[in-house]
């Protein structure tokens, strides 16, 4: 404890000095955007490009593609497997003698507690606000879909995990990509799990991190008042340090508490909210569905809706992305489609039910300006979105939508957004710490090298503007879908086998119900 | 062959030592029978649990297992054997009352014997886990002060 008391204190003392000066002087921000801009300028234009001849970029279309393939190559598992995944969760299939090992619940509640945040909050708003209502139709069937691509990167995420002679465990992508292949006698495994392993790395640090950051307190700055953004910094960076490094488990078992709490918490104002203005509830669905295929006078009118509840459904809930291989391999169970079954809940929940529950709340709020008279939403040319009251976005138009119901709303809301940015890094440290440790190995000197330089960037993210790097970390997280979408492809063989078998037990009852 | 077997919780306070001590009076003055000791850890699948206590969670168990042996099982099940009378003893996570009522179901035991947990505020007034035994117990509880 002490050692890593001296730790901390070493690693702030070194970095004080250095970020006020960094307000101080703008100039290094600047420095900083442009070095990332001249040398990784075009890797982040590759990933976002459009396809020829429209505004969709094909990242984008890859994910959906990809959610569509393993939907038909399943058999549509998300709709047939909905009701055993349930049934899974729920602990009817459990063994009593395996009680006391990770149950399925809490397998999901620690995956979703990573991919549930402000993606589901701001980035909801930012997709309804330019794709105007109907992107909410996009982004379910999105999510819908994604969950086939969840299913199957959880159940290979389980299947090929390493067990450590010790009994704890490591998996995601990279180790299955590596068995897999050699397993199907195909080349290049290595060499794509080390692949992956640096995107995750950078993800991590991105949009894992410094992204969440800069979020967090753009919002306490925007309800507190502004101040330095490197106090907040550093106040996320120390607590992160003590939890991650493994002083302070406590704060994390808080977190992973209040998380869940506030994810429900949020549903049920949104309910409540409906409940009061039911009579709005048809409006706003003609509104979503007549917005999904005419667009209702946005500009880009039915594709951009599209695009906009596309790419709104792939940042949320990380389907393809292949973290959720990482988080849910800690789980001991014989079987590793179970895993599966479990992992395609997620999308649903985070994106079908969270994310279309913020977008139902601000359509009937209407803080989106219509004319009166056409019913057509009023395009904002400067802003390249619909005017919106008080001319916002992201997480502040949630906020205002929210604020029209209930107006102590926004305190919540910076609170959410705060733990959710909080637990979201804590997430994704874990998942730079597995692709680092692949890379590296493990050892505690290792692992702590990482949790340094994690912490160094949160307090970065926080203190300064760094659009290029933010947008460099964005392409690598999609980066992460390329490698891992492509070894899904080649893997699914093997996903199917195990289902079969699994379903054939279930049927000839094998396979038996313990409640 | 015993016909008949007494399940007792053992949480490794006095008063579980008691109810050890009173099954296996019970067991002599019936003669033929036996005693299935369990000792739980408490343990639920629904909370919330963070990444890294999930990758180590087969670890611990593991440990809890054990030291659930040495500390309070093993020496207490040698204690009775000692006595001669028959006696297992088990481990088991979850919910107390649900695994004893469990354990005594399974084994077609004629009582459970725990010792009482000295519980104060709300969980008195909601009923601790001894009150839960007695309200979904399918054979007779004693309870021992």
């Amino acid at each position: 404890m002490n050692k890593l008391f001296t730790y901390v204190m070493a690693v702030f003392a070194s970095l004080l000095p250095s970020l006020a000066a960094a307000q101080e002087a703008v100039g290094v921000d600047e420095r900083i955007n442009q070095i990332f801009a001249d040398y990784t300028g075009w890797y982040v234009s590759f990933i976002f490009a459009p396809l020829p001849g429209t505004n969709f970029s094909w990242i984008a279309l890859w994910l959906v593609v990809g959610a569509v393939v393993f939907t038909v190559y399943f058999g549509a598992i998300q709709l047939k497997g909905f009701w055993h995944s349930i049934q899974l969760v729920r602990g009817d299939y459990s063994d009593p003698d395996d009680a006391g090992e990770v149950s399925h619940f809490q397998a999901l509640a620690t995956a979703l507690s990573g991919t549930v945040g402000l993606g589901n909050i701001a980035g909801v708003a930012v997709a309804v606000s330019i794709g105007g209502p109907g992107a909410t139709f996009w982004m379910v069937v999105a999510g819908l879909f994604g969950m086939a691509t969840k299913f199957t990167e959880c159940t290979l995420g389980v299947k090929y995990r390493n067990e450590f002679p010790d009994g704890h465990v490591s998996g995601g992508p990279m180790y299955y990509i590596v068995k897999g292949f050699s397993e199907r006698g195909l080349p290049l495994g290595g060499f794509m799990a080390v692949l992956f392993s640096i995107f995750t790395i950078l993800g991590a640090l991105g949009g894992g991190n410094m992204f969440q950051a800069n979020q967090a307190h753009a919002q306490l700055a925007g309800v507190l008042g502004d101040y330095p953004g490197w106090i907040t910094g550093v106040i996320l960076a120390g607590v992160t340090f003590a939890v991650i490094a493994g002083g302070l488990k406590s704060i994390a078992r808080v977190t992973e508490k209040i998380v869940p709490f506030m994810g429900v918490f949020y549903v049920l104002v949104s309910i409540l909210i409906l409940i009061i203005n039911w009579d709005m509830i048809g409006w706003a669905f003609g509104q979503i569905f007549m917005g999904a295929f005419t667009g209702l006078g946005v500009v880009g009118g039915f594709t951009g809706a599209l695009i906009q509840g596309f790419r709104r459904a792939a940042f949320s809930n990380e389907a393809g992305i292949g973290s959720a291989a990482i988080a849910h391999s800690a789980v001991r169970t014989k079987e590793p489609v179970t895993e599966g079954y479990v992992a395609l809940l997620e999308p649903f929940i985070d994106t079908v039910v969270i994310c279309t529950m913020t977008a139902l709340v601000i359509v009937i709020s209407g803080v989106l300006n219509q004319d009166p008279a056409t019913g057509l939403y009023i395009w904002n040319e400067e802003a390249g979105r619909i005017a919106t009251e008080g001319d916002v976005s992201g997480v502040a138009l949630t906020s205002a939508a929210y604020a029209r119901a209930f107006s102590w709303f926004p305190i919540l809301l910076m609170i959410a957004v705060v733990l959710f940015a909080f637990s979201t890094m804590i997430s994704w440290s874990y998942y730079g710490l597995k692709a680092w440790t692949y890379l590296f190995g493990e050892g505690p000197a290792k692992e702590l090298t990482f949790k340094v330089i994690f912490c160094v960037f949160i307090v970065i993210g926080a203190a300064a503007s760094l659009g290029p790097v933010i947008d460099f970390s964005d392409a690598m997280l999609f980066s992460m879908a390329i490698v891992n979408i492509i070894a899904l492809y080649f893997l699914m063989p093997i996903v199917k086998r195990e289902l079969n078998s699994y379903v054939a037990r279930l049927r000839s009852g094998e396979i038996v119900k313990h409640k | 062959m015993s016909k008949s077997t007494i399940v007792v919780g053992l949480d490794g306070s006095e008063a579980g030592a008691r109810a050890l001590a009173f099954a296996q009076a019970q067991a002599k003055q019936i003669g033929d029978c036996s005693i299935t000791v369990c000792f739980v850890i408490e343990w639920s699948p629904f909370t919330f649990q963070t990444k890294e206590e999930n990758e180590q969670r087969h670890m611990r168990r593991e440990q809890e297992l054990q030291r659930a042996h040495d500390v309070v099982l093993d020496p207490a099940v040698a204690d009775a054997k000692a006595s001669g009378i028959e006696v297992e003893g088990i481990v088991r996570h979850g919910d107390v009352a649900d695994i004893l009522e469990g354990v005594a179901k399974k084994r077609g035991a004629i009582q459970i014997v725990v010792g009482r947990v000295g519980e104060r505020g709300l969980k008195r007034l909601f009923g601790g886990v001894t009150g839960r035994l007695v309200a979904g117990s399918s054979v007779p509880v004693t309870i021992i002060p």
